[in-house]
């Protein structure tokens, strides 16, 4: 297969191919040089995903949007911790200072975002009921924070962290190209899996046992919460099976383990929104 | 380029052993793959007719991206395999575990990047890891933040160059799990440590970001081969 005149022929009948493989491809054209369009194609990973992409995708470069999707998760994620840490006797002494920690950054994210966004910026009030969210997810979970259930507010801490990671690695091609924004974007994304390593090491040193990764899908002990970790068991990257690759170091192939955990996995807007609606997210 | 390719024509005289990589960048240049990763020999001919100073450079675009992800991946596989071989005194089995996953999540990376770059892939870089003491704990622990911490920054600072977003998925799934990495063994040297401000600032909670041509410094110090990233911003 030739990929080379395989691009060619595809440019013949649709000249804004490269645009589509691209949208920003213009905006950036100084920053990545000359040879961008067949960089992109010179590489063994799956075409048929790109194509897909190329042609499928209708919302990127929707900055605000990709932008007010992020800040109704920081609202939610920073009323869940600034709750947490205004019930007496849920956090323990010593886990305190993390959990103030990270409800610091979920704040400043979401003053972050709206200085962004400016007047663009969904309101906070048109979150749940008047801005007051449903912290049993519609009588699904327990109500921790009434009855100082640490352990399950710990549960939902972890799927928060890694469902916001999820969500904002599948936002990113939707501001591809944009340097401000994917960059900022990813310096919250990489936030976000600083919190779900520490928040897992709490609960493994606790008694149960996710690592600082995530191995298979839903490694969290909770069946409920199956769905943010769909798909979290992928081993093929990119056109690449891992299960067929060699461990130099061990000369065996790659535990299932080790591959699941080595990669991230993102989700969509329309997977992330499902799974977080029920707290009262809009 | 001219220069570059000049030297190379030279060298190639004197190097059977180069023939490969010259028949790999006259290849890539009939495929007008201007912008992927070249080996390029910035060496000067000595008197003994060994090649020294040999830069390479990860190229541009996507495959320029890839190739520096790639070559920041080698040093991290090469290093935790090092602690995983040799544990620090009093390593317990809980730590050593945790080592060999964030080792095997290393070499994934770096033999994903290497199988997915195929004929564009840069060389194998060579290591030396002779600054850090590996008996003791809190050596390998600081070096292991420090790279993970620089991992983090690396990718955060390049990932906007990329214009393939299926490429720039595959960057933001390695990149979280380099953050994970980050936190554990932070959390290991200090607790809470984890997103602490010395990586994330205080004012808006974003994680670092680093362009190659602060990331190179950092690493060139574990390197023996030298790594160039010239064409990327």
């Amino acid at each position: 297969m030739n990929i080379f005149s395989i691009i060619e022929e595809l440019e013949k009948v649709d000249p804004e191919l490269n645009e589509r493989f691209s949208p920003r491809r213009e905006a950036i054209k100084n920053l990545t040089g000359y040879g961008s369009k067949i960089a992109m194609a010179a590489l063994p990973f799956a075409l048929g995903s790109l194509f897909n992409k190329a042609y499928g995708q209708t919302t990127v470069g929707d900055v605000n949007g990709t932008l007010n999707f992020a800040l109704k998760l920081e609202y939610l994620e920073a009323a869940f911790y600034n709750t947490a840490i205004a019930t007496t006797g849920l956090i323990p002494a010593a886990d305190l200072p993390a959990f103030q920690l990270i409800a610091s950054h979920e704040n400043a994210h979401v003053s972050f975002l709206k200085s962004v966004l400016g007047s663009a910026a969904v309101v906070q009030t048109t979150q749940g009921t008047n801005g007051t969210y449903d912290w049993t997810a519609g009588g699904t979970l327990p109500n921790y924070f009434a009855t100082k259930d640490y352990a399950t507010f710990l549960i939902v801490a972890n799927a928060f962290e890694d469902t916001g990671v999820r969500a904002y690695k599948g936002q990113a091609p939707n501001i591809i190209g944009n340097q401000v924004v994917l960059t900022a974007a990813l310096n919250i994304h990489s936030v976000e899996a600083r919190h779900a390593a520490h928040i897992r090491g709490i609960r493994r040193a606790s008694g149960t046992s996710p690592k600082a990764w995530i191995t298979g899908a839903n490694d969290t002990g909770f069946a409920g919460i199956a769905a943010n970790y769909a798909g979290e068991d992928n081993t093929n990257q990119g056109g690449v099976d891992l299960t067929t690759l060699i461990n130099p170091v061990t000369g065996a192939k790659f535990t299932t383990n080790a591959i699941t955990e080595a990669f991230d996995e993102p989700l969509t807007y329309a997977q992330v929104l499902p799974l977080v609606t029920p707290f009262g997210v809009k | 380029m001219e220069t570059l390719e000049k030297k190379d024509e030279q060298l190639i005289e004197d190097q059977g052993a180069l023939n490969a990589k010259m028949q790999r960048r006259s290849f890539l240049r009939f495929a007008g793959a201007g912008a992927a990763a070249v080996g390029v020999l910035a060496a000067c001919k000595k008197h003994d007719d060994t090649v020294t100073n040999s830069t390479i450079d990860v190229g541009s675009g996507d495959i320029g991206v890839l190739n520096y992800a790639y070559a920041l991946e080698q040093l991290e596989a090469a290093f935790y395999i090092k602690v995983v071989a040799s544990p620090y005194s009093g390593m317990t089995a809980a730590e050593l575990s945790a080592f060999t996953d964030i080792r095997d999540h290393e070499v994934l990376h770096r033999e994903f990047l290497k199988a997915a770059l195929g004929t564009s892939a840069i060389p194998a870089l060579g290591v030396n890891f002779s600054s850090i003491d590996f008996t003791s704990k809190a050596a390998v622990l600081a070096a292991a933040k420090g790279f993970e911490d620089t991992g983090v920054s690396a990718y955060n600072g390049v990932a906007y160059v990329m214009t393939n977003p299926t490429y720039l998925t595959l960057a933001g799934k390695i990149v979280s799990v380099e953050a994970r990495h980050a936190a554990f063994i932070r959390d290991m040297i200090t607790a809470n440590s984890f997103a602490d401000s010395t990586v994330v600032d205080t004012t808006n909670a974003l994680d670092k970001s680093r362009k190659p041509s602060e990331v190179l410094p950092i690493v060139a110090v574990y390197l023996t081969t030298s790594i160039s990233a010239s064409k990327l911003p």
